[in-house]
Protein backbone atom coordinates (compact mmCIF):
# COMPACT_ATOMS: atom_id res chain seq x y z
CA UNK A 1 0.00 0.00 0.00
CA UNK A 2 2.89 2.55 0.36
CA UNK A 3 4.26 1.80 -2.46
CA UNK A 4 1.56 4.03 -4.53
CA UNK A 5 2.04 7.19 -4.05
CA UNK A 6 0.55 10.16 -5.67
CA UNK A 7 3.96 12.64 -6.73
CA UNK A 8 3.11 16.33 -5.57
CA UNK A 9 0.00 18.60 -6.22
CA UNK A 10 -2.67 17.27 -8.74
CA UNK A 11 -3.83 19.86 -10.94
CA UNK A 12 -7.69 18.54 -12.72
CA UNK A 13 -6.97 16.99 -16.29
CA UNK A 14 -7.11 19.49 -18.98
CA UNK A 15 -10.53 18.67 -21.45
CA UNK A 16 -9.48 16.71 -23.93
CA UNK A 17 -9.51 18.79 -27.44
CA UNK A 18 -8.93 15.78 -29.46
CA UNK A 19 -12.36 15.60 -31.07
CA UNK A 20 -12.74 19.51 -31.65
CA UNK A 21 -11.79 18.75 -35.55
CA UNK A 22 -14.53 16.25 -35.89
CA UNK A 23 -16.95 18.60 -34.51
CA UNK A 24 -16.17 20.42 -36.98
CA UNK A 25 -15.66 18.29 -40.08
CA UNK A 26 -19.07 17.32 -39.40
CA UNK A 27 -20.27 20.88 -39.43
CA UNK A 28 -18.32 20.93 -43.03
CA UNK A 29 -19.88 18.12 -44.53
CA UNK A 30 -23.38 19.33 -43.52
CA UNK A 31 -22.44 22.26 -45.70
CA UNK A 32 -20.95 20.66 -48.59
CA UNK A 33 -24.25 18.44 -48.79
CA UNK A 34 -26.79 21.06 -48.69
CA UNK A 35 -25.45 23.50 -50.78
CA UNK A 36 -24.97 24.41 -54.34
CA UNK A 37 -21.98 26.50 -55.87
CA UNK A 38 -22.94 29.54 -56.44
CA UNK A 39 -22.56 30.28 -60.38
CA UNK A 40 -22.31 33.93 -60.27
CA UNK A 41 -21.67 36.68 -57.97
CA UNK A 42 -25.47 39.31 -57.60
CA UNK A 43 -24.79 42.45 -59.27
CA UNK A 44 -28.41 43.21 -58.39
CA UNK A 45 -30.01 43.33 -55.25
CA UNK A 46 -31.14 39.75 -54.28
CA UNK A 47 -34.60 39.61 -55.60
CA UNK A 48 -37.09 39.33 -53.41
CA UNK A 49 -39.20 36.45 -55.13
CA UNK A 50 -43.03 36.16 -54.97
CA UNK A 51 -44.54 33.30 -53.41
CA UNK A 52 -46.40 30.56 -55.13
CA UNK A 53 -48.16 26.99 -54.18
CA UNK A 54 -47.95 25.40 -57.67
CA UNK A 55 -44.28 25.18 -57.18
CA UNK A 56 -42.28 22.49 -59.27
CA UNK A 57 -38.77 21.93 -58.13
CA UNK A 58 -35.55 22.63 -61.20
CA UNK A 59 -34.34 18.98 -62.37
CA UNK A 60 -31.09 19.59 -63.68
CA UNK A 61 -29.13 22.59 -62.91
CA UNK A 62 -26.49 21.83 -65.45
CA UNK A 63 -29.33 23.27 -67.89
CA UNK A 64 -30.72 26.33 -66.22
CA UNK A 65 -29.98 29.67 -67.27
CA UNK A 66 -30.59 32.10 -64.61
CA UNK A 67 -31.79 35.52 -65.10
CA UNK A 68 -33.01 38.03 -62.34
CA UNK A 69 -34.50 41.42 -62.45
CA UNK A 70 -33.69 43.40 -59.30
CA UNK A 71 -32.83 46.66 -59.00
CA UNK A 72 -29.06 47.06 -59.24
CA UNK A 73 -26.72 47.20 -56.02
CA UNK A 74 -25.55 50.41 -54.52
CA UNK A 75 -22.58 50.55 -56.03
CA UNK A 76 -23.58 49.99 -59.20
CA UNK A 77 -26.43 52.38 -58.84
CA UNK A 78 -24.68 55.23 -60.13
CA UNK A 79 -23.78 53.57 -63.02
CA UNK A 80 -27.08 51.51 -63.86
CA UNK A 81 -29.64 53.84 -61.88
CA UNK A 82 -31.96 52.68 -59.40
CA UNK A 83 -34.79 51.21 -61.93
CA UNK A 84 -34.57 46.91 -62.04
CA UNK A 85 -32.40 45.98 -64.73
CA UNK A 86 -31.53 42.36 -66.25
CA UNK A 87 -28.49 40.70 -65.12
CA UNK A 88 -27.72 37.95 -67.12
CA UNK A 89 -25.52 35.17 -65.00
CA UNK A 90 -22.81 37.49 -64.53
CA UNK A 91 -23.34 40.74 -66.32
CA UNK A 92 -26.35 43.52 -66.35
CA UNK A 93 -27.08 43.61 -70.08
CA UNK A 94 -29.55 45.07 -72.18
CA UNK A 95 -33.00 43.94 -73.05
CA UNK A 96 -31.89 43.00 -76.71
CA UNK A 97 -29.13 41.33 -75.44
CA UNK A 98 -31.24 38.25 -73.64
CA UNK A 99 -31.40 36.88 -77.06
CA UNK A 100 -27.59 36.59 -77.62
CA UNK A 101 -27.15 35.09 -74.23
CA UNK A 102 -29.32 32.07 -74.72
CA UNK A 103 -28.23 31.25 -78.23
CA UNK A 104 -24.60 31.19 -75.86
CA UNK A 105 -26.15 28.82 -73.54
CA UNK A 106 -27.15 26.61 -75.56
CA UNK A 107 -24.01 26.18 -77.32
CA UNK A 108 -22.41 25.72 -74.44
CA UNK A 109 -24.13 22.63 -74.02
CA UNK A 110 -24.75 19.09 -75.32
CA UNK A 111 -26.65 19.13 -78.73
CA UNK A 112 -29.37 16.39 -77.51
CA UNK A 113 -29.65 18.54 -74.06
CA UNK A 114 -30.68 21.60 -75.97
CA UNK A 115 -33.93 20.79 -75.91
CA UNK A 116 -34.29 20.44 -71.95
CA UNK A 117 -32.90 23.49 -71.12
CA UNK A 118 -34.80 26.18 -69.36
CA UNK A 119 -34.86 29.58 -68.43
CA UNK A 120 -34.98 30.26 -64.54
CA UNK A 121 -36.61 34.64 -64.19
CA UNK A 122 -35.68 35.36 -60.77
CA UNK A 123 -36.85 38.52 -60.58
CA UNK A 124 -38.08 40.99 -57.33
CA UNK A 125 -41.72 41.15 -57.06
CA UNK A 126 -41.83 44.74 -56.93
CA UNK A 127 -40.50 44.60 -60.97
CA UNK A 128 -43.37 45.89 -62.94
CA UNK A 129 -44.68 43.78 -66.29
CA UNK A 130 -43.51 45.71 -68.78
CA UNK A 131 -39.70 44.56 -68.00
CA UNK A 132 -41.07 41.17 -67.80
CA UNK A 133 -43.09 40.78 -70.65
CA UNK A 134 -40.10 42.38 -72.84
CA UNK A 135 -37.79 39.30 -71.47
CA UNK A 136 -40.51 36.77 -72.34
CA UNK A 137 -40.91 38.33 -75.82
CA UNK A 138 -36.93 38.03 -76.16
CA UNK A 139 -37.66 34.74 -75.33
CA UNK A 140 -40.20 33.19 -77.22
CA UNK A 141 -37.68 34.84 -80.66
CA UNK A 142 -35.39 32.73 -79.99
CA UNK A 143 -37.68 29.69 -79.54
CA UNK A 144 -36.27 29.33 -75.23
CA UNK A 145 -40.39 28.41 -74.20
CA UNK A 146 -39.19 26.52 -70.61
CA UNK A 147 -39.74 29.10 -68.87
CA UNK A 148 -39.73 28.95 -64.67
CA UNK A 149 -40.56 31.63 -62.76
CA UNK A 150 -38.46 31.55 -59.45
CA UNK A 151 -40.59 31.68 -56.49
CA UNK A 152 -40.99 30.66 -53.09
CA UNK A 153 -42.93 27.99 -51.43
CA UNK A 154 -46.68 29.82 -49.51
CA UNK B 1 18.34 3.19 -20.80
CA UNK B 2 14.20 2.54 -21.82
CA UNK B 3 13.35 4.20 -25.01
CA UNK B 4 11.46 7.06 -24.69
CA UNK B 5 8.14 7.02 -26.01
CA UNK B 6 8.48 9.26 -28.82
CA UNK B 7 6.16 12.51 -28.71
CA UNK B 8 3.06 12.87 -30.30
CA UNK B 9 2.45 14.68 -33.38
CA UNK B 10 1.16 18.33 -31.85
CA UNK B 11 -2.95 17.68 -33.15
CA UNK B 12 -3.92 21.16 -32.01
CA UNK B 13 -3.94 22.44 -35.90
CA UNK B 14 -6.32 20.02 -37.02
CA UNK B 15 -8.81 22.16 -35.95
CA UNK B 16 -7.60 25.31 -38.12
CA UNK B 17 -7.54 23.33 -41.04
CA UNK B 18 -11.26 22.33 -40.99
CA UNK B 19 -12.00 25.84 -39.84
CA UNK B 20 -10.53 26.84 -43.05
CA UNK B 21 -12.15 24.61 -45.31
CA UNK B 22 -15.30 25.98 -43.46
CA UNK B 23 -15.07 29.54 -44.23
CA UNK B 24 -14.22 28.19 -47.67
CA UNK B 25 -17.53 26.40 -48.37
CA UNK B 26 -20.23 28.88 -46.16
CA UNK B 27 -18.26 31.83 -48.68
CA UNK B 28 -18.73 29.95 -51.80
CA UNK B 29 -21.86 28.54 -51.57
CA UNK B 30 -25.66 29.22 -51.52
CA UNK B 31 -28.23 27.57 -49.96
CA UNK B 32 -30.61 28.51 -52.86
CA UNK B 33 -33.22 25.53 -53.80
CA UNK B 34 -34.26 26.89 -56.93
CA UNK B 35 -38.25 26.28 -56.95
CA UNK B 36 -40.87 27.74 -59.11
CA UNK B 37 -44.18 27.97 -61.22
CA UNK B 38 -43.04 26.47 -64.55
CA UNK B 39 -44.34 27.56 -67.69
CA UNK B 40 -44.05 26.97 -71.05
CA UNK B 41 -44.67 29.72 -73.45
CA UNK B 42 -46.40 29.98 -76.49
CA UNK B 43 -44.09 29.91 -79.90
CA UNK B 44 -43.49 33.18 -81.37
CA UNK B 45 -45.39 34.20 -84.29
CA UNK B 46 -44.28 37.13 -86.42
CA UNK B 47 -47.01 39.87 -86.83
CA UNK B 48 -47.30 38.90 -90.43
CA UNK B 49 -48.13 35.35 -89.99
CA UNK B 50 -50.02 35.90 -87.39
CA UNK B 51 -53.81 34.82 -88.29
CA UNK B 52 -57.07 35.71 -86.78
CA UNK B 53 -57.82 32.62 -84.72
CA UNK B 54 -61.95 32.73 -84.27
CA UNK B 55 -62.41 32.42 -80.91
CA UNK B 56 -65.99 32.56 -79.75
CA UNK B 57 -66.34 34.52 -76.89
CA UNK B 58 -68.43 31.89 -74.65
CA UNK B 59 -65.58 29.90 -74.60
CA UNK B 60 -63.02 32.80 -73.33
CA UNK B 61 -62.29 33.26 -69.72
CA UNK B 62 -60.98 36.98 -69.46
CA UNK B 63 -58.74 37.54 -66.50
CA UNK B 64 -57.27 41.24 -66.36
CA UNK B 65 -54.86 43.21 -64.37
CA UNK B 66 -54.68 46.85 -65.10
CA UNK B 67 -51.35 48.62 -63.55
CA UNK B 68 -53.23 49.49 -60.50
CA UNK B 69 -53.16 46.21 -59.68
CA UNK B 70 -57.04 45.63 -59.90
CA UNK B 71 -58.27 42.27 -60.85
CA UNK B 72 -61.33 42.27 -63.87
CA UNK B 73 -62.66 38.24 -63.62
CA UNK B 74 -64.84 37.94 -67.04
CA UNK B 75 -65.36 41.88 -67.54
CA UNK B 76 -66.87 41.87 -64.17
CA UNK B 77 -64.39 43.29 -60.56
CA UNK B 78 -63.16 39.97 -58.94
CA UNK B 79 -61.42 39.53 -56.11
CA UNK B 80 -57.81 37.26 -56.43
CA UNK B 81 -59.33 34.33 -53.68
CA UNK B 82 -62.56 33.98 -56.00
CA UNK B 83 -60.44 33.37 -58.85
CA UNK B 84 -59.29 29.91 -58.50
CA UNK B 85 -62.78 28.49 -58.03
CA UNK B 86 -64.09 30.50 -60.61
CA UNK B 87 -61.95 29.02 -63.21
CA UNK B 88 -62.98 25.26 -62.03
CA UNK B 89 -66.25 25.90 -62.54
CA UNK B 90 -65.26 27.58 -66.28
CA UNK B 91 -63.28 24.42 -66.86
CA UNK B 92 -65.55 21.82 -65.72
CA UNK B 93 -68.84 23.34 -67.06
CA UNK B 94 -69.84 23.35 -70.72
CA UNK B 95 -72.45 22.86 -72.84
CA UNK B 96 -73.35 23.07 -76.70
CA UNK B 97 -76.20 25.29 -76.35
CA UNK B 98 -75.96 28.12 -78.88
CA UNK B 99 -78.40 30.40 -76.64
CA UNK B 100 -75.92 29.88 -73.30
CA UNK B 101 -73.16 32.46 -73.17
CA UNK B 102 -71.94 32.35 -70.27
CA UNK B 103 -70.87 28.35 -70.05
CA UNK B 104 -68.04 27.12 -72.87
CA UNK B 105 -69.38 24.73 -75.84
CA UNK B 106 -67.28 20.73 -75.99
CA UNK B 107 -65.96 18.86 -78.43
CA UNK B 108 -66.75 15.08 -78.41
CA UNK B 109 -63.01 13.41 -78.75
CA UNK B 110 -62.16 9.91 -78.38
CA UNK B 111 -59.72 8.84 -75.50
CA UNK B 112 -58.85 5.15 -75.64
CA UNK B 113 -57.26 5.11 -72.14
CA UNK B 114 -60.31 6.60 -70.43
CA UNK B 115 -62.91 4.09 -72.06
CA UNK B 116 -63.83 5.89 -75.28
CA UNK B 117 -65.43 9.54 -76.50
CA UNK B 118 -65.36 12.14 -73.99
CA UNK B 119 -66.06 15.72 -73.37
CA UNK B 120 -63.33 17.96 -73.71
CA UNK B 121 -63.71 21.53 -73.33
CA UNK B 122 -62.96 24.18 -75.48
CA UNK B 123 -62.28 26.46 -72.66
CA UNK B 124 -59.44 28.79 -73.34
CA UNK B 125 -58.62 31.31 -70.06
CA UNK B 126 -56.68 34.23 -71.78
CA UNK B 127 -54.21 36.63 -69.30
CA UNK B 128 -53.75 40.05 -69.90
CA UNK B 129 -51.83 42.66 -67.82
CA UNK B 130 -50.78 46.26 -68.39
CA UNK B 131 -46.95 47.24 -68.40
CA UNK B 132 -47.64 48.79 -64.76
CA UNK B 133 -48.97 45.92 -62.80
CA UNK B 134 -46.66 44.62 -60.58
CA UNK B 135 -44.84 41.14 -60.90
CA UNK B 136 -46.40 39.57 -58.05
CA UNK B 137 -50.00 40.36 -58.64
CA UNK B 138 -49.12 38.11 -62.01
CA UNK B 139 -47.55 35.49 -60.67
CA UNK B 140 -50.46 35.09 -58.23
CA UNK B 141 -52.88 35.30 -60.73
CA UNK B 142 -51.15 32.28 -62.73
CA UNK B 143 -50.53 30.95 -59.53
CA UNK B 144 -54.23 30.68 -59.06
CA UNK B 145 -54.84 30.06 -62.81
CA UNK B 146 -52.42 26.43 -62.81
CA UNK B 147 -53.60 25.65 -59.38
CA UNK B 148 -57.23 25.77 -60.79
CA UNK B 149 -56.06 23.22 -63.93
CA UNK B 150 -54.33 21.25 -61.24
CA UNK B 151 -57.45 20.58 -59.36
CA UNK B 152 -59.54 19.78 -62.40
CA UNK B 153 -56.89 17.59 -63.16
CA UNK B 154 -56.43 15.71 -60.50
CA UNK B 155 -60.42 15.56 -60.19
CA UNK B 156 -60.15 13.77 -63.43
CA UNK B 157 -57.84 11.95 -62.32
CA UNK B 158 -59.37 10.17 -59.38
CA UNK B 159 -62.87 9.88 -61.55
CA UNK B 160 -60.84 7.74 -63.87
CA UNK B 161 -58.13 6.28 -62.59
CA UNK B 162 -58.79 6.11 -58.76
CA UNK B 163 -55.35 8.43 -58.15
CA UNK B 164 -53.84 11.72 -58.24
CA UNK B 165 -52.34 13.02 -61.05
CA UNK B 166 -48.86 12.95 -60.11
CA UNK B 167 -49.25 8.96 -59.77
CA UNK B 168 -50.22 8.14 -62.98
CA UNK B 169 -48.70 6.26 -65.63
CA UNK B 170 -46.88 8.78 -68.26
CA UNK B 171 -49.62 7.86 -70.90
CA UNK B 172 -52.19 8.17 -68.31
CA UNK B 173 -50.77 11.58 -68.01
CA UNK B 174 -51.26 12.37 -71.42
CA UNK B 175 -55.01 10.96 -71.35
CA UNK B 176 -55.56 13.13 -68.78
CA UNK B 177 -53.77 16.06 -70.21
CA UNK B 178 -55.67 15.41 -73.78
CA UNK B 179 -59.07 15.48 -71.88
CA UNK B 180 -58.25 18.81 -70.11
CA UNK B 181 -56.19 20.92 -72.49
CA UNK B 182 -53.57 23.83 -71.00
CA UNK B 183 -54.89 26.42 -73.24
CA UNK B 184 -53.86 29.50 -71.56
CA UNK B 185 -53.20 32.60 -73.49
CA UNK B 186 -51.28 35.86 -72.78
CA UNK B 187 -51.96 38.61 -74.35
CA UNK B 188 -49.20 41.54 -75.33
CA UNK B 189 -49.54 43.92 -72.12
CA UNK B 190 -51.01 47.19 -73.28
CA UNK B 191 -49.96 50.81 -71.73
CA UNK B 192 -52.77 52.09 -70.84
CA UNK B 193 -51.90 55.06 -68.48
CA UNK B 194 -48.31 55.60 -68.91
CA UNK B 195 -45.48 53.87 -66.52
Amino acid sequence: MAKIRKGGKKTPPPISTASLPDIVFMLLFFFMVSTVMRESTLMVKKPQLPQATEITKLEKKSLVSNIYVSPPVTEYEALFGTQPVIQLNDAIEDIAQVGVFIQKEREARNPNERDFMTVSLKADSETKMGIISDIKMELRKVNALKLNYAALDK
Amino acid sequence: MARRPLPEINSSSMADIAFMLLIFFLVATTMDTDKGLFRTLPPFVPAEEQEQIKVIEKNLFVVFLNKNDNLMIEKKLGRIEDLQTKCIDFLTNMNNDAADTKVPGYEVVDIPLLGGPQRVTKAIVSIQNDRGSSYDKYIEVQNEIVAAFNVVRDKYSRKFFYKKFDELQEDEQKAIKDLLPQRISEAEPKNIGGK
